[in-house]
């Protein structure tokens, strides 16, 4: 029997390969998928009183969410934040990727880590220095006044949507530059020199070659920066007040102070299904479009 | 191109000044004399980094850090190379979909992951603390390290274990004798990196953690009181460097030795 089995395993790299996979897959089982699939069955619940849920299920968490004006608002403005964040982050990131690229001739690795460097340091604290420049009595405004350029502080800057979108756009930038820098590395060389060489300006060889093999490294790059931070908490908490408030600031306060797990639940999964949904129409659209230029 | 673009050069030195520089005032205004963050520099002191002996709950927070970093760095490393192992050397079947999932957590928003693992710990009648945190920590680094490893295995020739089996050498013998010794580096970057992001993380511990604080909730508590900001800044200086320094080591590790090892390989060619 064991010889048996010794001898199948010998034989299929699916078997060898699903049991070097299996302590990866039963993480992700147990720890993720389980309990997502229990969120989604809670959002079907309902919030009777402090500590007692009713079991019977319903939509009705749904039908809540989308009549809770506060709700479908943040909704919005979440997902107009990230598109913001995940577009200015593309725009800005993509020339410094482009020039390391092609530009930068000796010690390319040197240049991509000292890029990354900074994203390594504390979440928490990257957000928390740009308080330290935003804020009222902060570092652009106290420079201002001081210079006399300014007699009140610019109250704009803090406690509002732009704050949380520069904040966002710095602490994400590590997700832009990884992706676009491996596709512009990977484009081979001669083509662009050829566009060149049949006579296009500087400008169509961009679009009509470059782009379009750069994309796989922009819907990476939308993939891994529009998703995540549509959910992001900290910096819309620490930075947004009242006008730059997201979704999960109210998810979260439906874990804790408003205690309704049930509509918490539900709105956690409407925000992860749109912003799948939206993302996966973005892509194909980039797609398409490029498919167009070329 | 061999041309110079000094425009782009501008930008992409600008652009670097826009990701270091909000960084670099924690450090600053730590060493200011005074407890509003504002110019002009009201003076020099180390006193606000002497406040953080004195602090009992910092030791504490630390002290959970630590632990919940180097648990799940070490567990979500291990499940990670094995995972790696597979992903670089066989082609199997349903490879694409085992691959999203295990990438998943890294995509999906943290909170939905919290929110989930709240939901589930509670109803299964727990208590929240430092082991769901080091859960969803877990989960959290296994994509991170596994990326890691996978571009540390695929660098090498597995010409290399399969002479060593041929040699008469078992499985196991060939996993520690042969591959473990080339992946050490890869490994090692790999444990570092886990850690500094468990040792960071703070969206997981803000929903698992209870009572027992971890560091970045010491800090989160403590950002709300204006006359303790200086001693929050000093924290934050002192994790900046000692991060960075971690992250370089991880960093040099990952290249370490897999330049060489292929020159070797290729010179026996």
């Amino acid at each position: 029997m064991i010889g048996f089995l010794k001898k199948i395993y010998a034989k299929h790299d699916n078997v060898k390969a699903y049991s070097l996979l299996s302590p990866a897959l039963i993480l992700v089982i147990l720890a993720m998928i389980v309990p997502m699939a229990l969120m989604l069955s809670f959002s079907m619940f309902t919030q009777v009183s402090m500590m007692e849920i009713d079991y019977t299920f319903t939509f009705q968490r749904y039908i809540d969410f989308f009549q809770k004006k506060l709700l479908v608002t943040l909704l919005i403005k979440s997902i107009k934040i990230s598109f913001l964040v995940t577009l200015i982050t593309l725009i800005t990131a993509y020339p410094v990727c482009y020039y390391i690229a092609f530009y930068v001739k000796k010690n390319k690795m040197l240049w991509l880590v000292l890029l990354t460097l900074p994203f390594w340091t504390s979440y928490l604290l990257r957000v928390f220095s740009w308080k330290i420049i935003l804020g009222t009595k902060g570092v652009i405004n106290s420079s201002l006044i001081n210079a006399g350029i300014l007699s009140e502080p610019l109250t704009f800057l803090m406690y509002s949507e732009t704050a949380v979108v520069i904040t966002l756009t710095h602490a994400w930038a590590a997700f832009a530059l990884l992706p676009l820098y491996v596709s512009l590395e990977k484009i081979d060389f001669s083509f662009i020199e050829a566009g060149r060489d049949l006579g296009l300006s500087r400008f169509e060889v961009f679009w009509k070659i470059t782009f379009p093999l750069s994309l796989p490294g922009v819907i990476g790059a939308i993939l891994i920066i529009f998703i995540p931070t549509v959910g992001d908490y900290v910096t819309p908490a620490l930075l947004g007040g009242t006008d730059g408030r997201m979704l999960s600031n109210m998810i979260q306060a439906y874990f804790g102070k408003i205690n309704n797990i049930p509509l918490g639940a539900a709105s956690a999964t409407i925000m992860l299904t749109t912003v799948v949904l939206i993302t996966i129409i973005v892509s194909n659209v980039t797609k398409k479009l490029t498919q167009r230029l070329t | 191109m061999n041309e110079k673009n000094n425009t782009l050069l501008i930008y992409t030195l600008l652009y670097f000044g826009f990701l270091y520089v909000p960084v670099l005032f924690l450090p600053i205004f730590s060493f200011n004399d005074a407890n509003y963050m504002s110019f002009p520099l009201a003076g020099f002191t180390t006193e606000h980094y002497e406040e953080m002996w004195s602090k009992r709950n910092l030791h504490k927070a630390l002290w959970a850090s630590i632990k919940v970093g180097v648990v799940a760095s070490v567990i979500s490393t291990t499940i990670a190379l094995f995972a790696a192992k597979a992903f670089a050397r066989y082609k199997f079947r349903g490879e694409k979909i085992s691959y999203g999932g295990i990438m998943m957590p890294f995509l999906i928003p943290e909170i939905i992951l919290a929110v989930a693992i709240l939901i589930i710990w509670v109803n299964l009648g727990f208590k929240l603390g430092l082991v769901p945190v080091t859960i969803g920590h877990t989960l959290f680094c296994t994509p991170f390290a596994m990326l890691i490893l996978i571009a540390r295995i695929e660098g090498f020739d597995f010409s290399l274990e399969e002479a060593s089996r041929d040699l008469g050498e078992n499985a196991w013998g060939t996993f520690f004798r042969v591959s473990f010794p080339l992946y050490l580096p890869g490994i090692v970057a790999a444990l570092l990196l886990s850690f500094i992001i468990s040792f960071d993380e703070f969206i997981l511990a803000f929903f698992l953690t209870g009572s027992d604080a971890t560091l970045p909730m010491y800090m989160w508590g403590q950002m709300r009181f204006v006359q303790k900001l200086p001693h929050v800044l000093a924290l934050g200086a002192v994790i900046i460097v000692f991060t960075t320094f971690i992250v370089l080591l991880a960093f040099w590790l990952r290249n370490v030795g897999q330049g060489k090892a292929k020159k070797d390989i290729a010179m026996k060619l």
